[in-house]
């Protein structure tokens, strides 16, 4: 079996209130990706296209993405796993292109977030847990991911600042992103500054400064076998390792309160394939829905030991010069969340910076880079290792 | 013509707003009404579950007995919500938390009248059946 590469990367800006419809806002990061590949529409063989479900009124999106950019009569298909669909999207594409069904694949991913209200958006999040079970007590993302802070910070004396550092790691970064919704600064005085909105409560003890902005966007990974990526691309990226893995929907079916079980096992797997340890990987994006997702990814990659990841964030240590640069495009956190194209975007940053084209944002010459992207709260995980 | 069986929705009257409202387990329904939060156990591998399940993933069968959850279980974490989502807003303000029983945990709020500041990760709690301002039945965790 032959090695899988990415050829091509592409991403929309992020932004609120896309002006366009779905299809409009798909064809940015296409577009992107097909101009960065140096290919045509019609050296795609088949197109995924992922998002999470519920907010746009198309069903099946997939045929209608497919007309609109120039993919039919390639085979299409619909993708979800929530937050993660991409980088299940780049899993499926990898077997399509492994397998040898097919030479390469588009996955695209989008989201357009912003045709609800907020309180409908959290409704449909909140429904993206058990329904029957955990939704009649009112519960929402944030919430649950506060569970996960609660417990953190009660076992291992990591306290609200620890959180807010990562959201100051964030913003430094989306600054510098031209692509990022959230392009102002945020200080430490903010989260315990009464005036200003970043220390506003959402569920304790998380505050607004600690969740991710909600965005409109897309984004789209073209993968090649190895013998198309060498004709075509200068510097292909190779993908090296990938992992996945799910959990009980339930809280109350899981055992783990201070990581995710998912991370764990996907990283695992990804590392294994891939064969390297933590210690290898030079530049990683991580879901950092909530500044706690950020915390936790680093112990379950490996970069911290359980309890030990305040220590890498008080140290500076994920910031761009760091030991392991994390996010330093400004993560869910300052870019934005557009949910289906989150994966995709993160796999983007990684691409670049592995091939020396991240700009005000590179890290120093990585070789090998990670991306974490989970889906729902800890429900699904991939962990998906790239290399040049 | 014979008459049109009535279907069984009793599940509708699950929290504050039920997004299901038929499920084998429907009889959970009337447990709560009586005061008893029940959860289910496989007959043939002794498998207990909490919420409970008319199937077991185990055997492949649905093969269950009820059980019902009492004593003490600690609590493994909680927060408390500024927000809610669409129809929970009159509940405000109101703390989600799960407690471990050990075989199994259970997924909850707080008493409405226990605030978070009076709680702590690791301080036993029980559960109990909770009836709603607005009618509806749910369960709740009081101090032990
Ligand atoms: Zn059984």
């Amino acid at each position: 079996m032959g090695k899988v590469a990415i050829i091509g990367v592409g991403q929309s800006s992020f932004v609120r209130g896309y002006a366009g419809s779905i299809r409009e806002l798909a064809f940015e990061g296409f577009r992107e990706a097909v101009k960065d590949a140096g290919i045509t529409s019609k050296d795609i063989g088949a197109s995924i296209i992922c998002s999470a479900p519920e907010y746009d009124k198309q069903r099946s999106p997939a045929g209608v993405f497919a007309e609109y950019l120039g993919l039919v009569p390639q085979p299409t298909c619909y993708l979800e796993s929530l937050c993660s669909s991409s980088s299940m999207g780049l899993r499926m594409a990898y077997s399509l292109v492994a397998s040898g069904l097919h030479d390469s694949v588009a996955v695209i991913g989008f989201q357009k977030m912003s045709e609800i209200s907020s309180a409908e958006s959290q409704e449909r999040m909140g429904r993206g847990a058990d329904i029957q079970w955990e939704s009649p007590f009112g519960t929402m993302m944030p919430a649950y991911y506060a569970m996960y802070a609660q417990a953190h910070m009660a076992k291992y004396g990591t306290r609200p600042e620890d959180l807010a550092l990562i959201r100051v790691k964030a913003s430094t970064y989306g600054q510098i992103n031209e692509k990022a919704v959230y392009r102002k600064a945020v200080s430490l005085e903010m989260f315990s500054d009464p005036g200003s909105p970043m220390s506003g409560p959402v569920a304790s003890p998380l505050r607004v400064g600690d969740c991710c902005a909600n965005a409109d966007g897309s984004s789209c990974v073209i993968v090649t076998n190895e013998e198309k990526a060498r004709s075509l691309s200068k510097k292909p990226v190779w993908i090296l390792g990938l992992g996945a893995a799910s959990a009980p929907v339930n809280l109350a079916g899981r055992d783990l309160f201070t990581g995710l079980s998912v991370a764990r096992q996907a990283a695992d797997q990804a590392y294994k394939m891939a064969g390297v340890t933590p210690k290898d990987i030079d530049v990683a994006e991580v879901h950092d829905c909530f500044t706690i997702a950020e915390m936790m990814a680093y112990e379950d990659l490996g970069f911290a030991e359980a309890g030990q990841g305040k220590e890498l964030i008080r140290a500076k240590e994920t910031y761009k010069e760091g030991r392991i640069p994390v996010n330093v495009d400004g993560g869910l956190l300052s870019k934005g969340h557009p949910i289906g194209a989150t994966g995709g975007s993160q796999i983007r940053t990684i691409v670049l910076q592995l091939r020396g084209e991240a700009g005000a944002m590179q890290v120093k010459n990585p070789e090998i880079g990670l991306v974490h992207n989970i889906g729902g709260v800890g429900l699904y995980g991939n962990v998906s290792i790239l290399g040049r | 013509m014979a008459a049109k069986k009535e279907a069984d929705i009793r599940f509708s009257k699950f929290g504050t707003v039920s997004f299901t409202a038929i499920t084998k387990v429907n009889d959970f329904v009337d447990f709560l009404e009586q005061g008893k939060v029940m959860g289910s156990r496989c007959k043939d591998c002794g498998l207990m579950f909490f919420p409970p399940r008319a199937d077991c993933h185990n055997c492949l069968a649905g093969n269950m007995e009820w059980f019902e959850v009492t004593g003490k279980g600690k609590l493994v974490s909680y927060s408390s919500l500024a927000f809610a989502p669409i129809g929970f807003g009159d509940d405000l303000p109101y703390t989600i938390a799960l407690v471990d029983y050990g075989q199994y945990k259970v997924f909850a709020r707080l008493s409405p009248g226990l605030k978070p500041e009076d709680v702590s990760v690791g301080m036993e709690m029980k559960t109990v059946a909770n009836r709603l301002p607005n009618g509806q039945l749910n369960y709740v965790f009081e101090r032990a």
